[in-house]
């Protein structure tokens, strides 16, 4: 799992979870794989996802680099900043750990990359 | 004169295979790349578009995308004769034809609907001696094809004599049909019973006019056949998929010869496969009724070939039992239970889920299959916020179909929209129930068969009785 389908991803539809974000992150395996950097893309990106979160997650995992607290101006022309970004989105991948609702504690495993979001059917 | 210059005529020429999709991928690809076009034929059925295109590049962006285009040509000419067609090559588009005979070249003569020997090609050839060659004749590396192209009509069982149309001009660029071959599931690592089809699966990308740089989402991913064809054009590919064993490949291999699943099979070693792997996200295991995306998690196009409730089973989490408790040390090995989905629901969940998550402007495509008997297009889903924007039919058998349809965001969700609309027809229950009338007709078919064999049979015995008593 990607820290980019971290960002998207939440337990709200568990019963009695009124946000369900962010998820805690708990690894046991990180990968670090190299992606081919779309500068275009990243910063197409930005806007789309909740910074604040990406930067906690990267801390987490020890993979936060220089990436600033806030997201700088002219983000665009910042190709330093775009390449800090894409290595947290991109190219850190957790390969085996949980992913934990903040509300109800509830445990998503991540098993060979893949999380696993689904509920038993005394949770819907 | 100067419009003339100006706007180009091009051949595009099709492969005369799913031809209902023709239209609506053109479409698509004239519109992801803004390219606006004066159309001089452009028939439904017959394999030839001439268009008018603002220039070359316009014909390479389009022929970039398309996998039901052959090839794209600079049309020097066309007529219903060919006589004509000579008398345009020596007058008026001698300028034309001069500018490109100084260097190396080749003509491939090509004949739609009618077989013609090599000898016959040649001699075909041999009618345009009075083209203003300057070049010299390359066969194996030409700097320009030329194309000759005659079109006896679409009935096999009435070919004319003379060619309905002919064409002459030069070759621009290929189509995408190599991609048939090299995203073929034959070679493909990670596959299932349901896999898509590579052509029908760049189809269905093309018609999310998806490209370099968007992020697309199959929520029904499977073994994410889909996905491949989105990531080959260079956008940024997200899955989901309810089965947990099919996207960890814990599955039965589907592949006769193949007895065990190999332990790296997955979506993310057939991106790799074709070298792909930076257009791949992720994939998860998720139920699509209980949404793992968060609310404003916005997606540039949704692509997906849901489960129809035959090869694959229609299920969301769930149960039929009152309550259910799970204790925390059974949860860790609990796999959830799974009720059956109606399909009308399904796709009602689906375009509430796009109404939600595509950007505006952008587009949701799935399949749909109908029973052929009773479909009218009112039980096509109806959106207050989706717009249905093309609709192609695969006939699948004598009584079933699917359509492939895109949808086109229109405007954003409010609270007092109306509901999302749907015909209830099941097509599950519609189709077993006609494949078990056909049995039965059958069945009966076949006993009365051999009840007539059994009186013919008892009558040959009586008659031979019968024939042996007077020998006696």
């Amino acid at each position: 799992m990607k820290l980019l389908t971290h960002n998207m991803l939440s337990s709200k539809s568990l019963k009695g979870v009124v946000v369900g974000y962010p998820l805690k992150i708990e690894a046991y395996d990180v990968k670090v794989t190299e992606v081919e950097f779309n500068p275009e893309f990243i910063a197409k990106v930005i806007p789309k996802i909740d910074y604040s979160v990406l930067i906690r997650a990267a801390e987490y995992l020890g993979h936060v680099g220089k990436l600033p607290g806030h997201v700088p101006e002219n983000v665009e022309k910042n190709t330093d900043f775009l390449k800090e970004v894409h290595h947290a989105l991109l190219e850190v991948e957790v390969v085996k750990g949980d992913l934990v609702c903040p509300e109800s504690g509830r445990r998503f495993p991540i098993t060979d990359g893949i999380p696993n979001m689904l509920l038993n059917e005394d949770e819907v | 004169m100067s419009q003339k210059f100006r706007y180009k005529n091009y051949l595009l020429w099709f492969a005369q295979e799913h031809v209902d999709f023709r239209v609506a991928e053109m479409d698509s690809i004239f519109g992801m790349f803004n390219i606006k076009y004066n159309s001089i034929v452009k028939n439904k059925i017959h394999p030839f578009w001439v268009v008018q295109l603002d220039s070359e590049d316009d014909a390479r962006k389009i022929a970039s995308r398309s996998i039901l285009l052959r090839y794209v040509i600079e049309l020097w000419a066309f007529s219903t004769d060919l006589s004509c067609l000579n008398l345009q090559l020596q007058t008026e588009e001698v300028e034309l034809v001069s500018t490109h005979m100084s260097s190396t070249f080749k003509i491939i003569v090509e004949t739609f609907g009618k077989h013609f020997t090599q000898k016959e090609k040649i001699d075909k050839i041999e009618n345009f001696k009075y083209l203003p060659y300057k070049g010299t004749v390359s066969l194996k590396d030409p700097d320009k094809i030329l194309y000759y192209i005659e079109y006896y009509g679409l009935d096999a069982n009435n070919v004319p004599e003379k060619p309905e149309n002919v064409f002459f001009g030069r070759w621009i660029t290929d189509g995408q049909r190599n991609l048939m071959k090299e995203l073929s599931l034959k070679q493909r690592k990670f596959i299932g019973n349901t896999s898509m089809d590579p052509q029908l699966s760049v189809i269905m990308v093309n018609q999310t006019k998806a490209k370099e740089g968007d992020i697309i989402l199959d929520p029904f991913v499977g073994t994410g056949s889909v996905l491949i064809s989105a990531a080959k054009f260079g956008a940024y590919t997200l899955g989901a998929d309810i089965d947990y064993q099919t996207l960890h490949a814990r599955t039965r291999p589907s592949r006769i010869t193949q007895k065990v699943r190999e332990k790296d099979e997955s979506v993310a070693a057939n991106m790799k496969q074709y070298g792909i792997q930076d257009r791949y996200l992720d994939v998860i295991v998720s139920d699509f009724t209980k949404s793992a995306w968060r609310s404003c998690f916005q997606i540039d196009a949704i692509v997906t070939d849901p489960p129809y409730g035959i090869r694959e089973s229609v299920e969301k989490i769930g149960t039929s039992k009152d309550s259910v408790s799970i204790s925390e040390e059974q949860a860790d090995s609990h796999i959830p239970s799974k009720v059956d989905y109606a399909l009308p629901h399904l796709f009602k969940d689906l375009l509430n889920f796009a109404a939600e998550h595509l950007k505006m402007d952008g587009r949701v495509v799935f399949w749909f299959p109908i029973f052929r008997k009773t479909f009218t297009s009112e039980q096509l889903p109806v959106h207050p916020c989706l717009e249905l924007v093309a609709n192609s039919e695969q006939v699948l058998s004598s009584h079933s179909s699917r359509l492939l349809l895109t949808y086109e965001k229109t405007k954003e969700v409010e609270s007092d929209d109306p509901p999302c609309v749907i015909g209830e027809d099941n097509f599950r229950d519609l189709f077993f129930n006609e494949r078990e009338e056909k049995r039965k007709v059958r069945r009966a078919r076949k006993c009365e068969e051999r009840a007539r064999m059994k009186r013919e049979w008892e009558k040959r015995v009586m008659a031979s009785v019968s024939s042996g008593d007077s020998a006696s």
